[in-house]
């Protein structure tokens, strides 16, 4: 048998989609983590990627640190946050939100540190100031990589976010997990195969986003760069 | 894109010398749980397991890979020692799957065992027998001709439902059959199979009457179930009757009067011809000697105190009057 007819055998039973352990509420779960994950590292690293872009100093380290960080073991970190300060949100959250930080950051700041000078200088030559060339000039030109971070943290962590299960908590990762204590490859695949098919999605859903906030013409730039 | 590749040849070297400093101070090792079950932690091995035979007339002592098991044997060998016996010590080999071969052909001539584990996991898969004597007759009865089972030790490191000191208090708890009033507004936490497995939540209720709350997955008696008992994410939880938090962190394991969860005594498995009478004489004293307790204490000896295992075993040795 294959991963995959597993897989088929496991998904299309109706007792999956009903009652405690159903597919629905373990979806909605995993998007909760990732979202949640998402929003925070968000708010952590765009202003702080924007603001280090905008100012050119520190670049060079803060971009090797963040590709540094990105070999913390995620499920290491979550299950010393537990062990250390028990089972809160803080504890669960954290490991996601550090796994997502890097992708968002480093490209929020090339984004504004790849800025066309000669941009910047037309804006400071019609007078903006340095707060209206960040909100008018650099942030726009920089959405697509910006967005591209957003999308890549996105992928990480929806993918990563299978490891809440691993101390208790719900999502898809339950699937892998449970399945995998009780010999359950049906439970396995089909697990591993719903996490695929939501990060497929999430694809989608951000190339729908990128339509929406990143102007046509920087699109086109973005793409022939 | 154009910066991006730029940054990027920029950033190698720097970027390695970070990581190789990062990763340096990276990584850390665990403590480690003894299920006789399993073979999950690896522990502070002495000779290399498998390298060479021993030399003729020696009983050769194996161990499997965890703290405990490696403990006992350590126990035999000096034991042994101490009677005048020419012992070679093979500890840390691996899982069952790895050292039951050995002691099959007679490459290893004893190692520490637990009676139910070994029945279940490489005598007979089958079995139902939950009591010592039960095991024990199944696996007198179907051990391979040229191994023998010696007598069990009343010490035994197996599942158990395990509730902190304080709830044990408050509840007046000191067996599982007194949990039948208060389950229902207990979560009970275990291994993710302890929900489906036969002498998990299944077991509790056929064996006891119990239905809980709920049922929280978490790990097998390792640092999560330890966590999420401590912090009062669960109420009871499976926890190996030796771990040594269970010291530390002020729990107790409920009594199994009704044996849900089958016998583990330490029991030593001999290859018959490699060992005689004096041997065997030898290892019954030390399972005579050993208690549930007494193991619990040097479990924490050596697993959080981290005092090395001979030490541990020759203090355990004195204390009983046994020489070494």
């Amino acid at each position: 048998m294959s991963f995959l007819s597993f897989a088929w055998d496991w998904l299309k039973s109706p007792a999956q989609w009903s009652g405690s352990g159903d597919i629905q509420l373990r979806i909605l779960q995993h998007l909760y983590y990732t979202g949640l994950a998402l929003v925070v590292a968000a708010l952590i690293a765009l202003p702080l990627g924007v603001l280090i872009g905008h100012y050119g100093r520190g670049g060079f380290l803060v971009v090797n640190l963040a590709n540094a960080w990105r070999a913390i073991p995620t499920l290491g970190l979550l299950v010393l946050l537990v062990v250390l300060f028990g089972f809160n949100t803080v504890t669960w959250l954290l490991p996601l939100v550090v796994l997502a930080i890097p992708a968002i950051l480093v490209n929020a700041y090339e984004g504004v540190a790849g800025v066309d000078a000669d941009l910047k200088d037309a804006a400071r030559g019609m007078g903006m100031t340095d707060g209206q060339i960040l909100r008018k000039v650099e942030i726009p030109v920089a959405l697509p990589l910006i967005m591209l971070g957003l999308r890549t943290g996105a992928i990480f962590v929806v993918a990563t976010a299978t490891i809440e299960a691993e101390i208790g908590l719900g999502g898809l990762g339950r699937y892998i997990i449970d399945g995998l204590a009780t010999s359950n490859y049906g439970e396995v695949a089909g697990g591993a195969v719903l996490v695929v098919i939501l990060a497929l999605l999430v694809q989608v859903v951000f190339v729908g986003l990128r339509y929406l906030v990143v102007p046509a013409p920087l699109r086109a730039q973005a793409r022939a760069s | 894109m154009r910066s991006h590749s730029v940054s990027v040849r920029r950033g190698v070297l720097a970027g390695i010398a970070t990581c190789a400093a990062l990763s340096l101070a990276a990584c850390g090792s665990s403590s480690s749980s003894t299920p006789p079950a399993s073979s999950s932690s690896p522990s502070s091995g002495s000779s290399n397991p498998l390298a060479g035979g021993a030399p003729k007339g020696t009983v050769v002592v194996g161990s499997a890979n965890f703290p405990e098991d490696e403990l006992l044997a350590e126990i035999y060998v000096q034991a042994l020692q101490g009677a005048g016996i020419k012992v070679t010590p093979k500890f840390n080999i691996g899982a069952r799957e790895v050292y039951y071969p050995q002691i099959e052909k007679g490459a290893i001539t004893v190692i520490p065992e637990y009676n139910g584990a070994l029945l279940t996991t490489s005598v007979d898969t089958t079995s139902k027998a939950a009591t010592t004597a039960e095991v024990d007759a199944a696996l007198t009865a179907k051990l391979p001709s040229a191994l023998e089972i010696l007598n069990p030790s009343t010490a035994q490191d197996k599942d158990s439902v395990t509730v902190t000191q304080a709830f044990a208090k408050q509840h007046h708890l000191t067996s599982i059959t007194q949990l039948k009033p208060i389950a229902k507004t207990m979560v009970i936490g275990g291994p993710p199979e302890f929900k489906t497995r036969s002498d998990g939540l299944v077991g509790l209720k056929n064996n006891y009457g119990l239905t809980f709350k709920s049922f929280s997955p978490l790990d097998e008696s390792g640092p999560i179930t330890l966590a999420a008992l401590k912090d009062g994410k669960v109420q009871a939880a499976d926890v190996f009757t030796t771990t040594p938090q269970i010291i530390t962190d002020h729990l107790v394991s409920l009594a199994d009067p009704k044996f849900n969860f089958a016998a583990q005594n330490v029991v030593p498995l001999v290859y018959k011809p490699g060992v005689n009478s004096k041997v065997t004489s030898v290892l019954n004293e030390i399972s005579a000697k050993l208690t549930t307790p007494g193991l619990l204490a040097m479990d924490k000896a050596i697993i959080i105190d981290k005092d090395p295992y001979a030490a541990v075993a020759a203090g355990w040795l004195k204390a009983v009057g046994i020489k070494s």
